[in-house]
């Protein structure tokens, strides 16, 4: 019989501590797959973060490093510097990268790293049970923002990819979601797409995702995804901001 | 004192502060102290004041910093990690004498370490952690009603000698229920706060605040003025608690959560004619020398239980100063010890 | 006398709010209580559970290393927690969830199908509060009164209508 499917080598045949709805664990299959596509597992090294993610480099099959809270492009950087033949990606939260780690990724970007970042925005602060982030959506209600963010109070949502594709050093920069089939599928197209122009040693490359947390904003999984679809998307356009004709 | 209240530690502390006219709030999410920040985004818009989480910790005691100058009573809240992240602030909230607050609810490292209890912080927290011959008032509860007074006492002693002071907890007493009694009315003793930063309104000289003294001589004139201040609050500010020390065969000596299982030990032990003093330092900094200066010649031997690999020890060591011996007994991890291990310690040290 | 509760499931079953209801009975009593929840990221779609205190002293230490009763609402939780009871002590299971039966032979096991009883009084949420109903009813740690009180302080006030409902659940597994 031909295996359809199968678990990517990439990924460990571990079972996922994330809850039940939430998309993170599709984003590591992507990753994966992406991995095993290119044929790079023996030569990847992935940065985890501080958030719900922090030890997912127990997941993953190629070599791992857990970074402080924020600090994973400079993380990053390090291992880049010291082996240039390496792939380095990064797998950061939205609480991580644009918040306490603004600093570490537009300097990573500035400097036109050869890194890749994968971000994951959900819009909240998953794992410290539903704080406000940078991302949160105007009114959206979170712990930190009892009655809905307000612009006098919080200030407005950070779109990352439209900040960091000012800087001359970021070649690549996409917004994809994972909110269906067909998001899917172009996520990973444009994970693969980031990695191989980081493979091609153009600089710096980053792939925003929008992706759930049913948990904290107290949504079923299906409303999750559809509350992606409806409330992130008008905000968080998705498509490619830049490096779309880059050769690679 | 009014109604009595079945509440969270966490905010109980967060009760306090407001109660003792704290309206200014900064602080960066992070387990398990996070219940802090949620009772204040919600509590202070009813008080007129202002809650900000920040895009980090440097940021929020950056705030903090920047709220004390301006003359505010302020708080900020975090743990371990964050509370690393905090100390170049610390050191320059120190160096210009502002007042605050801060809260570090414990929790194991190094590194993201995990969340349960610990008390591996406490080096950092009385011998400096940030850069500098710089001191903070530090208070340890051991209750939840304790944590509401502590909370409280800390503001007015910041505003004081204007210094920073901090709570220092771990995750059971920021997670745990206990009953709290509010008094009706706190005493919030008034400070002078003419040096602070609120505009000149062309009717005074102009308040700087600073931490730099390019001049040595000025440099070394303002490091004594600070030494001078701490040695005032070593006086004035130490607290202990000292139980069942008359003629004890062992003194224990554990603060906060610690301390509550060794009562229970203290209790056990007795049923099998095992006497046990416990002393309790309530401020970590200033140490209760003296108390143990005191009872330094009556047990056979001292004994300090810690959530770390052996820490307050050194300063019970210093105090006993080799009248007699002081003994360690610790868990790491989150690990918390039962009353069984601590009186095989004792039976140990005893035979 | 020092009572000591460990009331373990998964999250979203009530564990936690049982554990407070409790202890919030006992300090209307005017006795020393605690209540200590678990923490952090175990609790995501996991376990939880409370250690709650009782007493007429003082409480020391709010960790318990053994316990005078257990209440547990799914496997994992029993078999994690039996073997901290005393003896004579009291163990009450939700039959509905839990399979097994408790091992232990030297103290009172009550095994009552809570789940399955709340579900057919319309309400899943007052299987926490049948089986604190029998814990009340054979260990008289609180008072039926005492916590009718506890549920009006606890309870937000747009829940208050449910409190007769609340208090028939609990009548219900005391007399199970
Ligand atoms: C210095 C420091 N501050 C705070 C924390 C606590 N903390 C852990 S995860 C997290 C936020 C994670 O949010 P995000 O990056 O959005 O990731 P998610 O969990 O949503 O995937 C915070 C604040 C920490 N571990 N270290
Ligand atoms: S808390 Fe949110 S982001 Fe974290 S695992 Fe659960 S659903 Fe995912
Ligand atoms: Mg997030």
């Amino acid at each position: 019989m031909a295996t359809v499917f199968k678990r990517p080598h990439a990924l460990k045949d571990l079972s996922m501590h994330y809850c039940p709805g939430c998309t993170h664990g599709i984003v590591h299959r992507l990753i994966a797959e992406v991995i095993d596509e290119l044929g790079i597992e023996g030569k990847t090294i992935g940065v985890s973060p501080v958030g719900c993610t922090y030890n997912n480099y127990e997941y993953f099959n190629c070599d791992m490093v857990q970074a402080a809270h924020g600090r994973a492009p400079a993380v990053g950087t390090g291992i880049k510097r010291v082996n240039p033949d390496n792939l380095v990606f990064t797998y950061q939260g939205d609480g991580d990268l644009a918040a306490i780690g603004t600093a570490e990724i537009v300097h990573a970007a500035t400097r036109g790293e050869k890194i890749t970042s994968i971000f994951v925005n959900n819009a909240i602060y998953g794992m410290t049970s539903g704080q406000m982030a940078p991302t949160t959506l105007m009114n959206q209600v979170t712990t930190t923002s009892p009655f809905g963010r307000k612009p006098d109070l919080h200030g407005f949502p950070v779109k990352v990819c439209e900040l960091l594709s000012t800087l001359e050093g970021a070649v690549y920069v996409e917004r994809v979601s994972v909110h269906d089939i067909k998001n899917i599928m172009n996520a990973k197209k444009a994970i693969k797409k980031a990695f191989q122009i980081q493979m091609a040693g153009k600089g710096f490359a980053i792939v925003e995702i929008l992706s759930t947390c049913p948990t904290n904003w107290g949504l079923k999984p299906v409303d999750a995804l559809k509350w992606v679809q409806d409330k992130m998307i008008p905000f968080y356009p998705l498509g490619n901001f830049k490096g779309k004709d880059l050769e690679v | 004192m009014g109604e009595k209240l079945l509440m969270k530690g966490n905010e109980v502390i967060a009760e306090a502060a407001l109660r003792a006219g704290c309206k200014h709030y900064f602080g960066y999410p992070i387990t398990p102290q996070t219940e802090i920040a949620h009772y204040m985004a919600k509590k202070m818009p009813e008080v007129d004041g202002v809650f900000v989480q920040a895009e980090s910790e440097v940021a929020a005691i950056n705030m903090v910093y920047g709220a004390a100058a301006a003359g505010a009573r302020v708080l900020t809240s975090s743990s371990s990690p964050g509370i690393s992240l905090k100390q170049e602030g610390i050191s320059y909230i120190a160096g210009a004498e502002l007042p605050c607050v801060i809260v570090n609810i414990v929790r194991c490292g190094p590194g993201l370490g995990g969340i349960l209890p610990a008390q591996c912080d406490y080096f950092q927290a009385v011998k400096g952690g940030g850069h500098g011959d710089y001191k903070m008032v530090v208070l340890a509860p051991s209750s939840v009603q304790e944590l509401y007074e502590l909370t409280v006492d800390a503001f007015n002693i910041a505003d004081k000698y204007r210094i920073v002071t901090m709570i220092m907890g771990d995750g059971i007493l920021g997670q745990m229920m206990e009953a709290v009694e509010f008094r009706n009315q706190e005493e919030i003793i008034p400070a002078d706060k003419s040096w602070a930063t609120t505009g000149t309104e062309m009717k005074r000289d102009n308040n700087m605040v600073t931490s730099i003294y390019i001049n040595p001589e000025m440099l070394e004139k303002h490091n004594q003025k600070l030494q001078a201040k701490y040695k005032q609050i070593e006086e004035n500010e130490t607290r202990v608690e000292v139980y069942n020390c008359e003629n004890p065969d062992i003194i224990i000596t554990a603060f906060g959560t610690v301390a509550r299982i060794v009562k229970n030990v203290i209790k056990t032990a007795e049923k099998e004619g095992i006497k046990i003093g416990l002393i309790r330092p309530i401020s970590l900094w200033p140490f209760p020398t003296q108390e143990f200066e005191k009872y330094a010649e009556v047990p056979k031997a001292f004994l300090s239980v810690e959530l770390n690999a052996g820490q307050m020890v050194e300063d019970v060591k210093l105090a006993v100063n080799g009248k007699r011996p002081v003994h360690f007994y610790g868990r790491m991890g989150g690990m918390i010890p039962s009353q069984q291990e601590i009186l095989d310690k004792v039976k140990e040290i005893l035979k | 006398m020092q009572q000591e509760i460990i009331i373990a499931g998964f999250g979203g079953q009530g564990i936690l709010s049982a554990g407070r209801l409790l202890a919030y009975a006992g300090m209307l009593e005017n006795k020393n209580v605690s209540w200590l929840p678990s923490y952090g990221p175990e609790m995501r779609g996991g376990t939880a559970n409370c250690h709650v205190i009782i007493s007429d002293e003082p409480v020391g230490s709010p960790i318990l290393n053994s316990a005078t009763a257990l209440v547990v609402m799914n496997g994992p939780s029993l078999e994690k927690f039996e073997g901290m009871i005393v003896k004579g002590g009291v163990i009450i299971t939700d039959s509905s969830l839990v399979d097994k039966s408790p091992k232990r032979t030297d103290v009172d096991v009550f095994e009552i199908p809570a789940t399955k009883m709340a579900s057919d009084m319309g309400n899943l949420t007052f299987a926490n509060i049948i089986l604190l109903g029998k814990l009340i009813g054979k260990t008289g740690i609180v008072s039926k009164e005492s916590f009718a009180e506890a549920l009006k302080k606890v309870l937000p006030e747009k829940k208050h209508n449910l409190i007769p409902e609340e208090m028939k659940a609990l009548e219900d597994g005391m007399n199970y």
